[in-house]
C-alpha cells in the first residue's frame, strides 16, 4: 500500500475525524436553530441541512459560511463505514458498539432519504364537501382551466418558479401565450376606493384590464418565514393570441379571490393563481369536526375530525376518525389533525405527509438502543466486578 | 457522639418533615384552613381556593407572603387570608403592596421617582442592613390604590404592546403587559364570589329574591307595552346589570352545578348563577353561602363564618365528594411545601458535605448523606403527590421538568455516594438539588403549576416515556457537569484532590456520561417516534428536538474523545462542564427562541439567568485550563520534585 493511500485510509478511519465531524455537526445544528428566527423551520432545512455548503446572504451575495448537512453527514457516514470495516472484529464485547454504529448508519441514510423524498401538504376540508387533492404549503401555481366540457376540467398548471422568471410562456394546450407582466412573491390585495372618492385618496395605478383587477390594488409585502404564515404571491398576467391581447388579469393566491374567467373561441377558461395541488385517487369528506376546550379556559383539550374516505372503484368506503396523536395512514400518506379555523367548526385543516423512508428511523433506533443497552450493561457488570474484587483487597 | 451524630441528624430531619405533614391549624377564630380547602374551577380543573391564592400571589409579586419592607411581621397570616380580604374586603386588600413592578420606565410612567422608591428605615441597624443588601432598600411591590390612578395609562400602553409578538416585545412592553394582565386577574378574583364594594351583598340578594317574581312580571309587561310598576322594574335592571358584569369580568367557576349534576367541568361563575335567578326565582344557595361568608368576614363573626363553611361543605359532599377530598389534599400539599423544605435540606447537606472534606469525613459525610436522602424522599413524595393530583406522568411542563431533573440527579448522587462514600455525591446532590428547586421556584411564578395539557401533548404514554427519559438524560448530563466542577474547584483551590479522589471522580463522570448518552439518545428517539406517530414525521428540526440532539452529540463527543485518547482526566472534566452549557441551552434556551412546536414556556428573567449560568460555566472551563502545576492539589508534588501525576493530564 503506498503512502498516499495509507494516509487517506488513516484519515477516514480515525476517531479524531469522528470527533471533529461531531463538533462541526453540533455547530451546524446550533446555527440552524438560531437561524430559525429569521428563516423559519422550512427555510433552514434547505439552507443548513439539505446542502453541501451553507450559503449566507451577505449584502445580496451568497457567501459560504459553513459546511452543510450533506457534507458533514456524508463524511460522517464514510468515516463510520470505513472505520468499522477496517477495525471490525467479531467479539461479544464489541457487539454493542457495532450494533449502535450500524444503527447510526441507517439513521443517517434514512434522514438523507427523508430530505429527498419527504413532502407535506395541507388539506382544508369543509363539512360535506368531498375533496380529492391537497395543497402545497409553500409552492404555488398558475392554473388555467378549460371548463368548456361539463364532464371534466382540462388544467394547465404553471409552477411559481416559471412565473418568477417572468417573460412569455407558451403551452401546447393553450391557444394563447401567457405573459407575466409583474410578479410579487408575497402581496396583499384589497379593493380599490371608488373613483368618486374625495381627492387626496389617490390610489396606485393598475395595469389590469379584465376581471377583478381594475377594482383592486396590489401592494407588495416582505416575504414571511414564520411557521404559521405563508407567502401569498400575486401577478399581473396578460393573455395574448397571435391576433390580439385578450387583456390583463390580476391573480393572487389569496383564497378570497373570486374565480376569473376568460372566453376565447367558444372555450371558457378559469385563470387562477393557487396553492399547488396534489391530486389523489380518492376523496375525503369531512363529516364532523369537534374542538373541545378545558372548562373556563381557551386551552384546547382535543380536536378531532370524523372523515369519510372513498375511492372511485369503491374498494374503500369507510369512516375514519383523525385526532391528536392518531393520524390516518393511507396509501403511503399520513393525514394528521394540524389546525382549525377559529370560530368555524365546519372546517378542519389536515396536514398530509409523504415520507417513504418512515420505517428506517425505527429500525435504526431499535439497533442503536439495543447496542447502547448491551454496552451499558457490559460496563456496569465490569464496574461491579471490579468493586467486588476491590473490596476484599481494601479490607 | 461522633458515632450517633449521623443518626441524630437523620432523626431531626425526619421529625422536621413529619411536622410539615401535620394538618394545618387555624391561628385565629376563623376557619381559614377550611375556607382554603373549598373547591373552585379554574384553568380547567377543580382546585382548592388555597392554590388559587398562592399561585395568584406568586404571579403578582413572586412570593407567597404579603408584607412590606417597613413592617417586621406580615400583613396577613396566610395566602387564604389574603384571598379573603381580596374577595370580601377589597378596600383593605387594595392597600396591600402585592404588585411587583421593577421596570424603571413603567415606574416612571406611574410617577415613581427614585426618592419615592427608597425605603426609609428608622432604625440605624436596618439602614446599615439595607445598605449592604440584606434587606430591601427600594420598594418594588405596590398596592392597587397606588396603581389605580394610572390605570388609563397602563391600559393604553398595554393596548399598544398587545399586538407585538411576545418574543420581540421590549422589556417595557413586557412589564406593561404583565402588570395589565395581573390587574385583570385581580379583578377576576374580586368579582369571583360577590360583587366587590357592597357593604352587605347578602341582604341585597335576599331582598332581590323577594322582589324577583313581581319584578320579572313588571319587566315583561313593560316589554309588551302594558301597564306596569316602574318601581319594580328598576331594581331588576340594576341587579341584572350587576350580575352580568360579574359574569363577564370573572371566569372562576365557584358555583357548583344544580341538582344532581356531578360534572366537575360544569361549575359556573357566580355572575352566571345569579343571572339564573330571573328564571328560577331562587338565588343559588352556593352564591348565598358565599355572600353570607362575605358578611361574616366583614362583620368579624367567626362562629357564623365557620358554620357556613361546614354547611356548604356538607351540601357538596354527596355530589362532589372525591373533588372535595382532592381539594383538601391539595391544600394540605400546598401547606406542607415539600419542595421548599427539600431545598433547605439540600442547602444544609451541601455545607455539611463540604465541611466533611476538612474534618470528620466519616461522621459528617454520613450526616450529609442522610440529609440528602431525606430531602430526596421528600421530593419523591412531592412529585408523586403532584402526579396523583394531576393524574399525569411526572413531567408535564417546565416547572415539573425542573423538579424531575433535580430528582433524577440527586437519585444518581445517592447511588454514587452509596458506593464511593467520599461525600462527592452529597456535595453534587446539594448543589444540583438546591439549584433545580430554585429554578422550579422561579418557574412557578407564572401561575398554577398543575396546568392542563394542550391537546397535542395530551398523551400519557408519550409523556411517561419520551419526556421522562429525556429529562433523565438532562439530569445525568448535569450531574456529570457538576461532578466535574467539584473536580476543578477542589483541584485548583484546595489540596484535597488526591489521586484516589481524582480517579474516583474520573470514573464517576465517565459512568454518568455513559448513562447520560443512553438516556438522552433513547429519549430523543422516543420523541421522534411520538412525532412520527402523531405528525407523520420522525424529525422536524424543531429547536427543542435540535436541543436534545445537541446533548446526544455532545455526550458522544465526550465518549469518543476519551476512547480515542484525545482527552484524559482533566479534558474529560472540561468537556463534562461543557455538557452543562449544552443542557441548559436545550432545556431553556430553545424555549426562548419563540419558534417551534415546543416553545411553551418563555420568561424574560430566565434569559439573564441562562446567560449568567453559561458565563459561569465558561469561566470554570477557563479555570480548568490553567496549567496543572498551578493547581493547588498538584502543586505540592511539584514542589517536592516528584514527577507530575500522569493521571491528571
Amino acid at each position: 500500500m503506498n503512502d498516499v493511500v495509507r494516509q487517506f485510509r488513516d484519515f477516514f478511519v480515525s476517531l479524531k475525524l469522528t470527533v471533529v465531524l461531531l463538533v462541526l455537526g453540533m455547530i451546524l445544528v446550533f446555527g440552524a436553530t438560531l437561524d430559525q428566527t429569521n428563516l423559519g423551520i422550512w427555510g433552514i432545512q434547505t439552507k443548513w441541512f439539505r446542502s453541501f455548503i451553507v450559503l449566507q446572504e451577505i449584502r445580496g451575495f451568497p457567501v459560504p459560511v459553513f459546511p452543510g448537512g450533506y457534507f458533514i453527514g456524508g463524511l460522517l457516514l464514510i468515516n463510520l463505514i470505513t472505520a468499522h470495516v477496517y477495525r471490525f472484529r467479531l467479539a461479544w464485547k464489541k457487539s454493542g458498539i457495532v450494533l449502535t454504529h450500524v444503527g447510526l448508519i441507517i439513521l443517517l441514510i434514512g434522514e438523507l432519504l427523508t430530505g429527498i423524498l419527504q413532502d407535506d401538504y395541507s388539506m382544508r376540508l369543509v363539512q360535506g364537501e368531498p375533496k380529492n387533492y391537497s395543497d402545497s404549503y409553500r409552492e404555488n401555481e398558475l392554473a388555467i382551466i378549460d371548463t368548456t366540457n361539463p364532464e371534466f376540467d382540462d388544467v394547465v398548471a404553471i409552477p411559481e418558479p416559471l412565473l418568477e422568471k417572468g417573460g412569455t410562456l407558451q403551452h401546447a394546450k393553450l391557444p394563447f401565450k401567457v405573459v407575466v407582466r409583474e410578479f410579487n412573491p408575497n402581496a396583499n390585495i384589497r379593493g380599490r376606493a371608488p373613483a368618486t372618492a374625495p381627492a387626496g385618496a389617490s390610489e396606485p395605478p393598475t395595469i389590469a384590464t379584465q376581471g377583478v383587477g381594475p377594482n383592486a390594488v396590489m401592494t407588495p409585502l416582505r416575504m414571511t418565514y414564520k411557521q404559521d404564515e405563508r407567502n401569498l404571491p400575486a401577478a399581473y398576467i396578460e393573455l395574448v393570441t397571435p391576433e390580439r391581447s385578450l387583456g390583463t388579469w390580476l391573480v393572487s393566491a389569496d383564497t378570497r379571490m373570486p374565480d376569473q374567467t376568460v372566453e376565447h373561441n367558444g372555450h371558457t377558461y378559469i385563470i387562477a393563481l393557487r396553492f399547488t395541488r396534489h391530486y389523489k385517487p380518492y376523496t375525503l369528506t369531512l363529516q364532523k369536526f369537534s374542538h373541545d376546550r378545558y372548562a373556563g379556559t381557551e386551552i384546547p383539550k382535543n380536536f378531532s375530525s370524523q372523515i369519510h374516505l372513498m375511492t372511485p372503484d369503491g374498494r374503500d368506503d369507510r369512516d375514519v376518525l383523525i385526532y391528536m396523536n392518531n393520524p390516518l395512514r393511507y396509501a403511503g400518506l399520513t393525514f394528521y389533525q394540524a389546525s382549525f379555523e377559529p370560530g368555524n367548526d365546519k372546517v378542519t385543516v389536515l396536514q398530509v405527509v409523504r415520507n417513504p423512508g418512515w420505517l428506517m428511523p425505527y429500525v435504526a433506533c431499535s439497533l442503536i438502543s439495543l447496542g447502547l443497552l448491551i454496552q451499558f450493561f457490559i460496563h456496569l457488570s465490569g464496574f461491579f466486578g471490579k468493586r467486588r474484587l476491590a473490596v476484599p483487597a481494601a479490607a | 457522639m461522633k458515632k450517633i451524630l449521623p443518626l441524630l441528624v437523620l432523626a431531626v430531619a425526619v421529625l422536621y418533615v413529619g411536622k410539615s405533614l401535620l394538618p394545618p391549624k387555624n391561628t385565629g377564630p376563623f376557619d381559614l384552613v377550611g375556607f382554603g380547602q373549598l373547591p373552585l374551577l379554574a384553568n380547567g380543573r377543580i382546585k382548592p381556593i388555597d392554590t388559587e391564592a398562592r399561585s395568584s400571589l406568586l404571579r403578582f409579586q413572586g412570593r407567597q407572603r404579603v408584607s412590606s419592607p417597613l413592617l417586621s411581621g406580615n400583613l396577613v397570616g396566610s395566602p387564604t387570608e389574603w384571598m379573603l380580604d381580596v374577595i370580601f374586603r377589597p378596600e383593605k386588600a387594595d392597600t396591600y403592596p402585592t404588585f411587583a413592578i421593577d421596570n424603571p420606565d413603567l415606574l416612571a410612567l406611574m410617577g415613581k421617582k427614585d426618592e419615592d422608591l427608597k425605603v426609609n428605615y428608622t432604625s440605624t441597624a436596618k439602614q446599615v442592613l439595607a445598605l449592604v443588601g440584606f434587606i430591601p432598600s427600594r420598594h418594588r411591590r405596590f398596592a392597587l390604590t397606588e396603581i389605580w390612578p394610572h390605570r388609563a395609562t397602563i391600559q393604553e400602553q398595554a393596548r399598544l404592546a398587545e399586538p407585538v409578538e411576545n418574543a420581540i416585545r421590549t422589556p417595557f412592553q413586557r412589564a406593561v403587559m404583565q402588570l395589565y394582565l395581573n390587574l385583570v386577574h385581580y379583578q377576576r378574583l374580586q368579582h369571583a364570589f360577590v360583587m366587590p364594594g357592597r357593604e352587605n351583598f347578602l341582604n341585597e340578594l335576599l331582598t332581590f329574591q323577594e322582589k324577583v317574581p313581581a319584578g320579572v312580571a313588571a319587566v315583561k309587561a313593560k316589554q309588551a307595552g302594558q301597564p306596569h310598576d316602574e318601581a319594580a322594574v328598576t331594581p331588576m335592571i340594576e341587579m341584572g346589570e350587576m350580575f352580568g358584569a360579574m359574569s363577564t369580568v370573572s371566569n372562576f367557576g365557584v358555583i357548583p352545578p344544580d341538582g344532581n349534576n356531578t360534572d366537575p367541568t360544569a361549575w359556573k361563575t357566580t355572575g352566571a348563577a345569579l343571572l339564573e335567578t330571573f328564571q328560577t326565582n331562587q338565588v343559588n344557595p352556593a352564591a348565598l353561602a358565599y355572600a353570607g361568608l362575605s358578611r361574616s368576614w366583614r362583620q368579624e363573626q367567626p362562629e357564623q363564618f365557620n358554620k357556613l363553611i361546614e354547611l356548604y361543605r356538607a351540601g357538596l359532599e354527596t355530589r362532589f365528594g372525591p373533588q372535595l377530598e382532592k381539594a383538601r389534599a391539595e391544600a394540605r400539599f400546598n401547606h406542607a411545601e415539600p419542595f421548599y423544605l427539600s431545598m433547605e435540606f439540600y442547602g444544609i447537606a451541601f455545607f455539611v458535605a463540604i465541611f466533611s472534606w476538612l474534618k470528620w469525613p466519616d461522621t459528617l459525610g454520613r450526616s450529609a448523606f442522610w440529609l440528602v436522602a431525606v430531602a430526596w424522599v421528600l421530593s419523591t413524595a412531592g412529585i408523586l403527590a403532584r402526579m396523583w393530583l394531576e393524574g399525569r406522568p411526572p413531567v408535564t411542563n417546565l416547572y415539573s421538568s425542573a423538579l424531575f431533573v433535580g430528582w433524577g440527579s440527586v437519585g444518581l448522587c445517592l447511588v454514587l455516594e452509596y458506593f464511593y462514600r467520599n461525600a462527592v455525591g452529597s456535595v453534587a446532590a446539594g448543589v444540583v438539588g438546591f439549584a433545580t428547586l430554585l429554578v422550579a421556584h422561579h418557574l412557578s411564578l407564572s401561575g398554577d403549576t398543575l396546568e392542563m395539557m394542550r391537546a397535542v401533548l395530551d398523551s400519557n404514554f408519550w409523556l411517561a416515556t419520551h419526556v421522562v427519559v429525556v429529562t433523565a438524560g438532562y439530569s445525568a448530563t448535569f450531574l456529570a457537569g457538576f461532578l466535574a466542577l467539584i473536580y476543578i474547584v477542589r483541584g485548583v483551590f484546595t489540596r484535597s484532590l488526591d489521586k484516589a479522589t481524582a480517579d474516583s471522580l474520573g470514573r464517576m463522570v465517565y459512568g454518568i456520561v455513559c448513562f447520560a448518552t443512553l438516556f438522552s439518545f433513547v429519549g430523543t428517539v422516543l420523541g421522534g417516534i411520538w412525532a412520527d406517530q402523531s405528525w407523520g414525521r420522525f424529525w422536524g428540526w424543531d429547536p427543542k428536538e435540535n436541543g436534545a440532539l445537541l446533548i446526544v452529540i455532545w455526550n458522544a463527543i465526550i465518549l469518543h474523545a476519551r476512547w480515542g485518547g484525545m482527552v484524559r482526566q482533566r479534558g474529560l472534566m472540561i468537556l463534562a462542564v461543557g455538557g452543562n452549557i449544552v443542557t441548559s441551552w436545550s432545556w431553556f434556551g430553545t424555549n426562548m427562541l419563540g419558534v417551534g412546536l415546543h416553545s411553551y414556556g418563555f420568561t424574560d428573567a430566565a434569559f439573564v439567568a441562562l446567560a449568567g449560568f453559561v458565563a459561569s460555566q465558561l469561566a470554570m472551563i477557563a479555570l480548568a485550563c490553567v496549567p496543572l502545576e498551578k493547581w493547588r492539589s498538584f502543586q505540592t508534588r511539584t514542589v517536592r520534585k516528584l514527577p507530575e501525576p500522569a493521571y491528571a493530564k
